[in-house]
């Protein structure tokens, strides 16, 4: 019930928020924000009280529910939350959160149809990270592309249309693949079981043969590597990231790569881990050349939005190296580095947002010194920026460290190339900083400096990221219960049975690493 | 002949008796309302006999007929279809009142289209196979050319008139052959007669792929689809939504108790030329509406690829394929009935509403009418919580339960290309360049009578395709039925 709370309150408050806009133009606005809020509330509900929940045993899932809806096919309306979920559901709809106060003043026209599609996105990004059901979780993942696509083809910035057309198409083509590859492993489990089914916990006792597995792994694979984005699928990231709304972008960076890193995490590992293990260097290496390209094309940009854009492109890539690692030490780091990243890639892109909004433009050639024009605006940025290159003290610092160190056992080689990233990230997120605070000033006008609400939600922001820096056990403590059933996970310590009780070593080996930066401090 | 077997015709006999009734009235009394009324009400009365038939169903009436609860199901589809289109035509009229053409044989020509759609679904044997598609063809060469003022509809309608007589100089060749062969007519003997023969003499399959060549003709199969796009831009909208559906749907019908009658799908003989077509009419449905700049083109292309997406689910045989054309079926006139619905809504008296300007900014002038148009337009994309999903996740299902992996890769690649073309147009509906001028010209248009009939007709489509994506459980279940009694009645064929 609470899991539909969840998806439904987002859900039903957009065509609220549709309507409210002919009462006033701010009614949608605090429509969109009471929702959004009270859907954070919600979440962290799941933080405070673990164990409110309405399921008596606590198994695999903290929560879960499951209503048949298709029986011809074996598609049930199946949501279960655990560890790994949780802290990521939270994050969403704080995101919301960020775009909705990022366009209070950007939004000028068509104000309830804008937070129509943004909480319906929101809807469809959590709805993806409650769904057991393969049919749902697609259905889920389909409910959160159209929305974006319209945030941009609608409220965007110049070539808006180019740029949404191309997001849809190429995410709907890895939709596509997905599709085939559900159907796919329903139609191996009719073969198996007799009747198709589309169940996570039914699909997870399948016995796959490594041929199919292998063909399944990759569609599978594909359409969350064009979403992630992957290298050579990531055309479409930087035009759409540039060219949405301010709030679009925010949620594009925010909230909307966390899905296809969880459907990675949760359905492609656990389903096919033979062959995912087989794959694993690939992928990793694909993740290590998203982290060097994705960081030299940033440092080459003059759009402001852009930088963060391929920014986002490098991080990711470190994101997607710490899932193959397939161990425990690497999947917190990737879940931290995902919240992480989704937080200051969404300031760094409301921060856009309010250049653009005072300048006019992106062209950061046009931008310098402006540290003596707007002060505040250029400290967070500043502190944004160094977040996002790995400043130890913060969360980023923390999640790649722990992706690093995760996979460095498995694969020494391509883990030391990839610890050049964090180098890389420290040129172009400095360069951005360079080429827009400071240098002469170009801009004669006096410009408004940051307050107000914007301001306040920067600074929120900048305390989770300083807050998980420092305490990061917040999160793994949430997703440390889930490890022992993520059996395709390699122990992390050498010593450590396969299957392991909750009060394991591995809690042992994350003691330590919380307090290095406490170390470093003191 | 008995009771029963009347009982049994009933749905075809009342159809038939209706058709008369109305060409009398015209001749009583020639006023729009009254035919619109009396078209709508034959078909309301057929669709009331339909659960009479059902009781003694099913049954094979003088060989030539089969009723059994496929064909009525079918039979169903047809008729809610050609109520929806009469709605839709009585819109289309209404506008044109000035024009002083004499409307009111539009009705009763497609009621007698709908007589022989009516045929098609049930037929067994070849001469009524033939008489049925010759039916709905003649009376599709008047409501083409209807417009006869116009030179679009007149040329859609000479164009109709050669190749589809062409096309039914082949289906008679080929029944020619295939009867010289087998000396039946009737389909489960032909099928009987080629399993007992080992070797497939080349005169058979010749025959057989000339009765196919027809169907693709009738079907706009790929590359038997030339007419599509200009039949579709000329016809009058209503006339090009009857086209598109009911048209179709009886061919299919009729298509699916052939394949299963003829046991095609054992034989696997003419699975390369089955697959030919359905890639041919993927590609080039889906290249060519990426060419269009007219909206009655784009929608003609989408359904050339369409029925190549229907071919995927055809060939993967058996009862499981039988569901999912059928599925497919459902969901796909729905789907087009709400898309061309929309067309005729936005037509004006002087021409039909074809360009993507007349779509430009709808959203902001006229939600609900932007909103079913986006709702058909997802759902011929095939996106989720639509019904043209669910019908796309059949297709894909039964493609990959027999294997089809080229044609299914084929499909997906085609879908992706589909995606981008109707988003072409959804985008259109949210410009927002003119939004105000489209304000200004839809308020200077006066509410018409009989409004009513179009709204309701356009919100129980949208109301079905959401329905058919969010909640198909029971729709499933029922087509199952259905579909399991086309198998079975295949056995006893004949009485």
């Amino acid at each position: 019930m609470i899991l539909w709370l969840l998806i439904g309150i987002p859900l039903l408050a957009a065509p609220l928020a549709w309507w409210a806009e002919r009462l006033s133009s701010v009614a949608p606005r605090w429509i969109a924000f009471a929702a959004l809020i009270s859907d954070t509330l919600l979440s962290l509900w799941f933080w405070v009280f673990p164990y409110a929940c309405d399921a008596a045993e606590h198994g695999r899932w903290l929560c879960e529910t499951r209503t048949p809806w298709i029986p011809q096919w074996g598609i049930a309306l199946h949501l279960g939350l655990d560890g790994l979920s949780f802290v990521l559901i939270a994050l969403i709809p704080a995101i919301g959160l960020v775009a909705v106060v990022a366009s209070w003043t950007e939004i000028r026209e068509r104000i309830g149809f804008f937070h129509f599609n943004l909480l319906l996105a929101l809807s469809g990004v959590i709805g993806v990270l409650v769904a057991l059901d393969l049919f749902l979780f697609f259905l889920f993942w389909e409910v959160m592309l159209l929305p974006v696509y319209l945030l941009i083809g609608v409220w965007g910035h110049e070539h808006r249309r180019q740029a949404a057309v191309k997001f849809f198409l190429f995410t709907q083509s890895g939709g596509l693949i997905l599709l085939v590859s559900i159907i796919a492993l329903a139609v191996v489990h009719q073969g198996a079981a007799g009747s198709p089914s589309f169940d996570y916990d039914d699909l997870l006792g399948l016995t796959i043969s490594s041929d199919v597995g292998r063909w399944l792994m990759l569609g599978f694979f594909i359409a969350f590597a064009i979403k992630l984005p992957i290298v050579s699928f990531h055309t479409w990231l930087p035009d759409a990231y540039e060219k949405a709304p301010t709030g679009a972008s925010i949620i594009l960076a925010g909230a909307l790569q966390i899905p296809s890193a969880y459907g990675l995490l949760r359905f492609l590992l656990p389903l096919f881990p033979d062959a995912a293990r087989e794959a694993a260097p690939i992928a990793m290496g694909l993740g290590i050349v998203g982290t060097l390209y994705g960081a030299l094309l940033a440092f080459a940009q003059t759009d402001y939005k852009r930088l963060v854009a391929y920014s986002s492109v490098s991080h990711l890539g470190i994101a997607l190296i710490g899932i193959f690692a397939m161990n425990r030490l690497a999947l917190q780091g990737v879940v931290l580095q995902l919240i992480a990243h989704g937080v200051s890639s969404a300031a760094l892109f409301m921060l856009a947002g309010a250049l653009q909004e005072r300048l006019r433009t992106r062209d950061m050639r046009l931008m310098g010194g402006l540290w003596a024009s707007v002060p505040r605006l250029a400290s967070i940025a500043l502190f944004f920026a160094v977040a996002s290159l790995g400043l130890p003290g913060l969360a980023n610092f923390i999640g790649e460290f722990l992706v690093l160190f995760g996979s460095f056992r498995a694969h020494p080689w391509l883990t030391t190339l990839a610890s050049t990233g964090m180098v890389t990230a420290a040129i172009y997120s400095l360069a951005l900083i360079q080429r827009t605070f400071h240098g002469p000033l170009r801009v004669d006008r006096d410009l408004p400096d940051l307050s107000g609400s914007p301001f306040a939600v920067l600074v929120a922001m900048m305390i989770i990221l300083v807050w998980l820096g420092w305490y990061p056990m917040a999160v793994f403590s949430a997703t440390e219960p889930t490890l022992p059933f993520l059996h395709y996970l390699e122990p992390s310590t050498p010593n450590a049975a396969p299957w392991q009780p909750i009060d394991d070593p591995s809690t042992l080996l994350l003691q330590p690493v919380p307090h290095l930066p406490h170390g470093s401090a003191g | 002949m008995t009771t029963t077997d009347l009982f049994a015709l009933s749905p075809i006999l009342a159809m038939g008796s209706l058709c008369i009734m109305t060409m009398l009235g015209i001749a009583v009394r020639r006023h729009h309302a009254t035919i619109a009324t009396l078209a709508a009400a034959s078909v309301v009365i057929t669709l009331g006999t339909l659960p009479l038939a059902a009781s003694v169903a099913p049954r094979t009436v003088a060989m030539l007929l089969r009723l059994d609860t496929y064909a009525l199901l079918y039979m169903g589809l047809v008729l809610a279809a050609t109520l929806i289109v009469i709605a839709l035509s009585y819109h289309y009229w209404t506008l044109r009142v000035n024009d002083r053409e004499e409307c009111e044989e539009f009705y009763l020509l497609v009621l007698v289209a709908t007589f022989g759609a009516l045929i098609l679904t049930a037929s067994v044997h070849f001469v009524s196979f033939f008489l049925g598609l010759e039916l709905i063809s003649v009376s599709l060469y008047g409501l083409i050319g209807y417009l006869r003022t116009r030179r679009a509809p007149l040329e859609a309608s000479l164009k109709y008139l050669l190749l589809s007589s062409t096309a039914s100089a082949f289906l008679l060749f080929g029944m020619a052959l295939l009867y010289f062969q087998t000396g039946t007519m009737v389909f489960a003997e032909v099928g009987a007669a080629m399993a007992a023969h080992g070797t497939k003499p080349l005169l058979w399959l010749g025959g057989l792929t000339l009765v196919m060549v027809a169907i693709g003709f009738k079907l706009g199969l790929a590359p038997f689809h030339l007419w599509i796009p200009d039949v579709y831009q000329g016809a009058p909208t209503p006339i090009t939504a009857y086209v598109a559906t009911v048209a179709k749907v009886a061919v299919v019908a009729l298509l699916l108790r052939f394949v299963s009658d003829l046991r095609m799908a054992e034989m696997q003989i003419l699975d390369p030329f089955f697959g030919f077509l359905a890639a041919a009419s993927m590609l080039a449905g889906n290249f060519l509406a990426l060419l269009q700049q007219n909206v009655k083109r784009l929608l003609a292309c989408s359904s050339i690829a369409h029925f190549g997406y229907l071919q995927v689910a055809l060939l993967a045989g058996g009862p499981f394929a039988a569901e999912a054309v059928t599925f497919y079926l459902v969901a796909y006139v729905t789907t087009t009935l709400g898309a061309f619905g929309v067309v005729t809504v936005r037509s004006t008296p002087l021409r039909d509403a074809d360009t993507f300007e007349d779509y430009r900014g709808l959203f902001w002038s006229r939600p609900w009418l932007a909103v079913t148009f986006i709702l058909s337009l997802l759902s011929l994309a095939g996106i989720p919580i639509t019904a043209g999903f669910l019908g796309k996740f059949y297709a894909i299902a039964a493609g990959v339960q027999a294997g089809l992996w080229p044609l299914v890769l084929l499909l997906i690649l085609n879908s992706a290309i589909g995606v981008y073309y109707y988003l072409r147009l959804i985008v259109t509906l949210f410009d927002r360049s003119t939004a105000e001028i489209t304000i200004e010209t839809s308020a200077s248009g006066h509410v018409i009578p009989g409004h009513w009939a179009t709204v309701l007709s356009l919100s129980v489509i949208a109301s079905m395709l959401l329905w058919l994506g969010s909640y198909p459980g029971p729709a499933i279940d029922f087509i199952r039925l259905v579909v399991t009694d086309l198998a079975t009645t295949a056995l006893h064929a004949r009485f």
